[in-house]
């Protein structure tokens, strides 16, 4: 094959560009300056990691906020969507097709369109805005990525091995729990640390179903930035990139190991 | 067989009762609230039935607003296309580890906050930020440019926060390439251009399709972008929306606007499967 040389030097140039702002969240979390309004690098200082630390009430509470409303909704989503790619592929019904769009419909319409849908439904039910609220909003958007996940995964497990533990004598739910349940599991993990990252991430659907008391760290960092900057959002941002650094490490270990 | 079938039922139980209430209803209602009218105080609506709220549509602000958002999606997916389709079809071609290591590093931003990163394109476009003040001291300017709050900030941040999509997408139907294809069009004499145009872009076709959908759709949608790096330069739908909803208090108004995005994304997808995309592509996980 022909060496291209052009390759490297283009990835690496769209690399850097995908990472420039990255690096300048990260860089500038150790500047000395603290004008609400100007960004000018004064000097190197811990000083917004200080202050990230001791004000409890601000980012860091919108940062255990998401990891609670992440984990609820996971947890939903996991049980709602592995329950259904398993049901789904032993039954065969006339709206089969058409109840499978919808279930990945969350994913396929614009977000603004579903946050707008979620407020309009609570809006009518006069249910309060606030964790409740999240929970079934981020369940919803959570469930397809389980769901679709584990179907790949049940596609390609070949049907010999269940038909075996039948005839070997095993029950509908031994069979489940010691054939499917662990070849599926990878796709229930890997379904699972997406619809985590899509969860922390999701600012547009979060800002139309959110209360007075709640805040989330998307929205929270966003009502920080919108006006000026924010070190301390810089200081919060580079120590979850640590966080998600490791995360898509282990993810890809797991993706390889399958 | 007939125990199968009750256990597959009942464990389909949750999630086709929690996906078409708050999918299927939620959606539904959408499309009905936008044909009540409003009520005249708070967030309320009365179950007249009125086209009003479609007919604003046609009034030119409103219009106008539509047009900038199928604009703006526009050039970001075309540039999406330039920019994340080399680097998919590099990717594939690239061997062993090095495969991994690039793979890993597309996620990684992917995976970090949306918001974040476009915050991160805020402080290097500001009139004092690090861009500016380089080209200052190297001598190209002397008066900082106006990078931030312009059409191309919010352009840039579009194609920044989607074209992982588009990489994503053109590199898993580039892996699949069949590359002896392209090794006999060279030997029987035909020039780089001609393999590309007549043998690698048919075969990478349906990443590159998907890509498209997976840009365009979602770029109507995210306010945040042009708010953070737009100023209020360009009105666009996503914003749109959120005004109705959370300034004006207008949800039937509101609900035309989704009903529109809704059709929009339903044309694209029906385009989509229509130029032979497969909607098992658009899963990119």
């Amino acid at each position: 094959m022909r060496k291209n040389r052009f390759a490297p030097v283009y990835l690496t140039l769209v690399l850097i560009l995908l990472y420039l702002p990255i690096l300048v969240v990260v860089l500038y979390s150790f500047n000395a300056n603290t004008s609400r309004f100007t960004f000018e690098f004064t000097g190197f200082s811990m000083q917004h990691y200080e202050g990230l630390l001791k004000d409890t009430r601000g980012l860091l509470a919108a940062l255990g906020s998401s990891l609670k409303l992440a984990l609820y909704s996971l947890s939903l989503s996991v049980v709602i969507g592995t329950l259904g790619a398993v049901g789904m592929a032993k039954r065969a019904f006339r709206l089969k097709n058409a109840a499978e769009t919808m279930i990945s419909l969350p994913i396929m319409i614009p977000e603004i369109v579903l946050g707008m849908a979620f407020l309009a439904v609570f809006t009518f039910a006069d249910l309060p805005m606030g964790m409740p609220t999240l929970v079934i909003a981020h369940t919803t958007f959570c469930v397809p990525y389980i769901f679709i996940l584990v179907k790949g995964r049940l596609a390609g497990m070949d049907p010999a091995l269940l038909e075996a533990a039948r005839d070997l004598g095993a029950n509908e739910r031994r069979a489940f729990f010691d054939i499917t349940l662990p070849l599926i599991t990878p796709g229930i993990v890997s379904g699972a640390l997406l619809a985590f990252a899509m969860s922390m991430d999701d600012f547009v659907i979060s800002f139309f179903v959110t209360g007075a008391t709640t805040t989330t760290l998307p929205i929270k960092v966003y009502s920080s930035v919108k006006m000026g900057v924010s070190p301390q959002v810089n200081a919060l941002c580079t120590l979850t990139l640590v966080a998600v650094a490791v995360l898509a490490a282990l993810s890809n270990m797991i993706k390889r190991r399958t | 067989m007939k125990a199968r079938r009750s256990g597959g039922r009942l464990m389909t139980l949750p999630i086709l009762v929690w996906m078409t209430l708050f999918v299927g209803a939620a959606l539904i209602y959408v499309v009905i609230l936008s044909f009540l009218t409003r009520t005249p105080e708070g967030f309320g609506v009365t179950n007249a039935f009125t086209l009003d709220n479609y007919r604003k549509l046609l009034d030119p602000k409103y219009l106008k607003v539509l047009w900038q958002s199928v604009r703006l999606a526009i050039h970001t997916t075309l540039i999406c296309v330039l920019i994340g389709y080399p680097f998919g079809y590099f990717m594939a071609r690239t061997k062993g580890a090095w495969r991994g290591i690039l793979m890993l590093l597309v996620i990684v931003p992917f995976w970090t906050n949306a918001l974040v990163r476009i915050y991160g394109w805020r402080i290097l476009l500001m009139a004092n930020g690090p861009i500016n003040e380089f080209l200052k001291a190297i001598g190209l300017i002397e008066q900082p440019l106006k990078l931030l709050n312009t059409y191309g900030a919010v352009l840039l941040g579009m194609v920044y926060a989607l074209i992982p999509f588009m990489i994503l997408s053109t590199y898993a139907s580039a892996e699949k390439m069949d590359w002896s294809l392209v090794e006999a069009g060279r030997d029987l004499g035909a020039g780089a251009a001609r393999v590309f145009f007549t043998v690698t872009v048919p075969q990478t076709l349906p990443g590159l399709l998907s890509g498209c959908v997976l840009v365009f759709v979602p770029s109507v949608g995210l306010f945040f972008i042009s708010d953070l790096l737009g100023g209020a330069t360009e009105a666009l739908a996503g914003s749109l929306i959120r005004d109705q909803l959370l300034k004006s208090r207008d949800m039937p108004f509101a609900a035309a606007l989704s009903v529109v995005l809704l059709a929009l994304t339903c044309v694209i997808l029906l385009l989509y499967s229509r130029a032979g995309g497969k909607s098992s592509n658009l899963s990119l996980f």
